[in-house]
């Protein structure tokens, strides 16, 4: 009886110690992953206003994939990957695929020049107070959000895309 | 291994050496040493002894102290390890950490990159090891810390023969005279001894609580731990750094935009010759640049209301404080530290449009670097375009102005000057103390008019609730210690014989300091001290 009662507390004490060793590992592994938005869950809305002072609140585009492209004009890759996106726009924007590029808090000045150089027209949003990157844990650039139509992050791309991979995404998130 | 018999029938768990029901020697081992093993009151520790599941050989493998001294050695070595090269969160972040270990040690750099040791601290096997340490902790300690506690519980007032003898102080006085029992129990009492009596056999006994000292350290240790543990929790422990700019308010990392830190004013002082006190001129004779004071005059705010990320949000003033090194503001669980600073970053560029012959001035212009416009009117048909602007500018591979970031740290501009002279304009690309002109005959000349800057402070937010956790485990392993330390349990049994006077006493440290008390105990008496048998082996 008395070995029995033994048996089941070392085996309740190991098993709480234990416990606290897992969580302590779980916990530090996934460390890099907590500084990331979260997959499939509530892509976090904003309210930005674009270069023609119309304002974009993300939830407004439910029913619709949304593309969220982080950018800076300076960042050799973004500027790689934004004639891709422009032509893609253009094929997809019809079909319910919306990109909305959200410049990292620049001059109107130095977004206007860009966005006349490369003649985009998807809607280009300036975050003044780096309150979208934060909400997005964005760092480094270019950051691309795949947002599927019920509002979910569904996927992440940091690096430059080619013009294949925006279509292949584009097509993922299309409702 | 097999149970243990003793003569009066009591059958007792293995490794017992004294018997539960009587108290007599038993066990081979123990029977046949000269002294008891006293550490755990020859109590046997049964997880030596029992090996049958798979927990019970979990729970000896931990529950022995070599295993544990081990853990111990080994996390040093990997801690020591670890700082042999910097980890790679102190590493240059812009060049790959494989190359950079190469690179800068060489091969053994690249052995120890190889073997993970750039990131050593957060390594599954170096935690294994600390948990282990942890597991160690409880299980050493619940192991024997239970067997000593009953043991000391049920000691018994007059022990049997064979555990007196084992005793390290041990002796016998022959004696026909009535010996003053009466006169040594006050001496005892005065020394803070509780007296037991049974049958005329005597067990003094002070300072037991002294043997709980190392399990109560271990406690402390646990907690420790625990609240190393607790910084992985979410909500537990922020360390952020923000930068701010003078005027500028921006989000708290750390606080889901709960939080906005405004940065009216930083603050940079030298120590001065003229005003400070002259103790410092030698000192600022050889450096003539010491700080004084770093300060942010900040002002903290609480967002009100659901706004979304983008939008205006409402903003209520909570708490505002001078911030200085060691001197942080402090608002529910954050603290802000001040960490860093950026001083004279520029932020507007001042011009006046000249003649090139004449020196004459047609007007001035203010460029907010972070906000320049497109055109400045200088008014009477003089105006300036701005063609293209680079606010850290440098030529990249093919020799073309590009900007290195977004940040002013070297602004470059081309502008047009419309003159009513020359209605088309003049191009010129202005740098900071370089001007070039395409065709290298204009007439007119944008000339630096000087620069407003402005400072930028580096914050670092903290959240740490843990603190409590590391102050209260902290404590209590002092507590453990000084318990175990400063206090010594001693006994001392005196029992009569068929005319003698047997004493034997035990302690379980500070022995030199027991024999005097003992001999001051028993002045005046005709008893005989209680030898060391220790001693006498030697």
């Amino acid at each position: 009886m008395a070995k029995k009662q033994r048996l089941v507390m070392r085996t309740v004490i190991l098993l709480v110690l234990a416990a606290a060793l897992v969580y302590a590992l779980y916990a530090n592994l996934t460390k890099a992953d907590q500084d990331k938005v979260e997959m499939n869950s509530e892509a976090p809305n904003f309210v930005l206003t674009d270069m023609n002072g119309t304002k974009h609140k993300l939830s407004d585009y439910k029913g619709q994939g949304v593309v969220l492209n982080f950018w800076g004009t300076w960042c050799k890759p973004c500027e790689k990957e934004m004639p891709y996106m422009d032509s893609q726009y253009e094929e997809f924007k019809d079909k319910g695929v919306q990109i909305l590029a959200v410049n990292v808090g620049e001059s109107n000045y130095s977004v206007e020049q860009f966005v006349d150089k490369y003649a985009l027209d998807f809607p280009v949003l300036i975050d003044k107070k780096s309150e979208v990157q934060n909400a997005y844990k964005v760092d480094p650039l270019p950051v691309t959000f795949l947002i599927n139509k019920e509002g979910k992050v569904v996927d992440q791309m940091t690096g430059s895309l080619t013009e294949a991979e925006i279509r292949g995404f584009m097509n993922r998130i299309k409702p | 291994m097999k149970e243990v018999k003793c003569e009066c029938g009591h059958i007792n768990p293995v490794g017992t050496a004294l018997c539960e029901a009587c108290g007599r020697v038993v066990g081979e081992e123990a029977e046949s040493s000269k002294l008891l093993d006293m550490r755990y009151e020859a109590s046997p520790r049964r997880s030596q002894h029992y090996n049958k599941t798979f927990i019970d050989k979990i729970w000896s493998f931990f529950s022995s102290v070599k295993v544990g001294v081990w853990l111990i050695v080994i996390t040093l070595v990997a801690s020591a390890l670890g700082t042999i090269f910097p980890q790679e969160m102190y590493i240059p972040p812009n060049i790959p950490a494989a190359d950079y270990y190469k690179d800068e040690y060489g091969s053994l750099g690249k052995l120890y990159y190889q073997l993970g040791f750039h990131n050593l601290y957060s390594s599954w096997w170096y935690l294994i090891l600390i948990a282990s340490i942890g597991i160690s902790l409880v299980i050493c300690s619940l192991d024997r810390v239970i067997p000593l506690y009953k043991a000391l519980k049920n000691q018994r007032t007059a022990p049997r023969e064979g555990f007196l003898k084992r005793q390290r102080l041990f002796g016998i006085t022959e004696t026909n005279r009535d010996i003053d029992f009466e006169g040594i129990r006050t001496k005892l009492r005065s020394k803070r001894y509780s007296v037991k009596e049974e049958n005329g056999s005597i067990l003094a006994e002070k300072n037991r609580f002294s043997r709980w000292g190392p399990y109560v350290n271990h406690i402390g240790l646990i907690i420790f731990l625990f609240g190393g543990l607790l910084r992985f929790v979410p909500g537990m422990y922020v360390d952020e750094v923000v930068w701010v700019r003078e005027g500028e308010t921006i989000e708290v990392p750390g606080t889901s935009g709960q939080y906005y830190v405004k940065n009216e004013k930083f603050i940079r002082q030298l120590y001065d010759k003229q005003k400070d006190d002259q103790v410092f001129n030698d000192a600022l004779k050889k450096n003539p640049t010491v700080i004084k004071n770093f300060q942010t005059n900040a002002v903290l705010y609480e967002k009100k209301g659901n706004t979304l990320p983008g939008e205006q949000p409402e903003l209520k003033k909570v708490e505002s404080h001078s911030i200085q090194v060691n001197k942080p503001m402090k608002y529910e669980d954050f603290a802000f530290y001040q960490t860093d600073y950026k001083l004279d970053e520029m932020h507007e560029m001042k011009f006046k449009l000249i003649d090139k012959k004449t020196q004459e001035s047609f007007g001035k212009l203010t460029v907010d670097l972070y906000d320049p416009k497109k055109k400045y009117d200088l008014g009477k048909g003089y105006s300036v375009e701005l063609l293209n602007y680079f606010p850290d500018f440098e030529f990249d591979e093919n020799s073309e102005p590009i900007t290195k970031s977004r940040i002013p740290n070297n602004p470059a501009f081309v502008f047009n000057m419309i003159t009513p002279d020359k209605p088309k304009g003049e191009a010129s690309f202005v740098a900071i103390q370089q001007t070039i002109e395409p065709t290298g005959n204009n007439k007119y000349k944008l000339a630096f008019d000087g620069i407003e800057t402005q400072n930028v402070s580096g914050l670092t937010i903290r959240k740490d609730m843990t603190l409590w956790f590391l102050a209260i485990g902290g404590a209590i392993f002092m507590i453990g210690v000084i318990q175990g330390a400063y206090w010594n349990h001693r006994r001392i049994w005196l029992q009569k014989k068929n005319g003698q006077v047997w004493i034997a006493a035990h302690t379980n440290k500070n022995w030199f300091g027991f024999k005097r008390e003992i001999s001051s105990v028993l002045e005046g008496t005709s008893l005989t001290e209680p030898a060391d048998q220790l001693n006498e082996k030697s």
